[in-house]
């Protein structure tokens, strides 16, 4: 049990109390708060893969300004804890246990398909760094990078457009 | 050195959750973020093959994702404002006016 193991198993094991979370809590700023916590872990995660830079963006991004602005609608929308609505005996005996045993034999047959497929000895010699990164994204992948940024505009532009008042003529 | 399989079968149990918690839930907002956990768990495959493979490309993907993602949000929850003002509530089960 080396120590790298451990400290995954630790963070595995808050990102899938956070996924459980999300889906047992009523109130849906309960499941805000868990899913930011699978997204620590998730950079936690990266981090000890040696993704430095996507470890900081997604923290900055994803859990600062995304899950954010989720916080930031339930808030807006006041929306209440889920009704009591009684879900049919299919859903809740048959569905729940059904997904669950599909995302169980999935895993599996992920885990036992992929034993082998360790680092190699050449690509664990690969030190990524930041600067080998964004010479990749500015120089290789400049054009999908200019692309999100008019996807963001495009993004922005939507966004504005829907949730304005309609009677503003 | 944690092996590969470890992350993979990590990535499979989020996303198989996010399903789960995507087709069961009833709140519009838990099942965007339900989407929200699924992108997760793809990026957390694209780095453990990022390393595997030693290629820095599927670090290159994780941020577009990041990006796309972000996007998605801003658009979807402008979306949900909007089906909540014009039918009053969050439910799905109640926004079945296409329904005959």
């Amino acid at each position: 049990m080396t120590p790298q193991i451990a400290v995954f198993i630790v963070l595995a094991a808050v990102a899938v109390a956070g996924a459980v979370s999300l889906i047992l809590q009523r109130h849906p700023i309960h499941s805000a708060l868990s899913l930011i916590v699978v997204m620590v872990a998730l950079a936690g995660l990266y981090l000890l893969q040696g993704a430095d830079f996507v470890a900081a963006v997604q923290i900055i991004v994803y859990g600062g300004a995304i899950m954010v602005l989720f916080i930031f609608v339930i808030m807006l929308l006041n929306a209440g804890e889920e009704e009591r609505t009684n879900s049919s005996f299919m859903a809740r005996y048959v569905g729940v246990p059904l997904g669950i045993v599909f995302t169980g034999e999935v895993a599996y047959w992920i885990g036992r398909a992929t034993l082998h497929l360790n680092p190699t000895a050449a690509a664990s010699a690969v030190t990524t760094s930041t600067r080998d990164l964004s010479t990749l994204l500015f120089r290789q992948y400049m054009f999908p990078f200019e692309l999100t940024s008019f996807l963001i505009l495009i993004a922005l532009l939507g966004a504005l457009v829907l949730a304005r008042r309609g009677d503003s003529d | 050195m944690v092996p590969t399989s470890y992350f993979l079968v990590l990535s499979a149990i989020l996303f198989g959750l996010g399903v789960v918690a995507f087709i069961f839930k009833r709140n519009i907002l838990t099942i965007f973020m339900s989407i929200e956990l699924m992108l997760n768990a793809v990026n957390l495959a694209f780095i453990t093959f990022s390393r595997a493979l030693g290629q820095l490309q599927g670090q290159v993907f994780v941020f577009f994702v990041i990006v796309v993602a972000a996007a998605e949000a801003a658009v979807g929850l402008a979306i949900i404002i909007l089906i909540n003002r014009n039918r009053g509530t969050l439910n799905v089960e109640r926004v079945d006016s296409l329904k005959d």
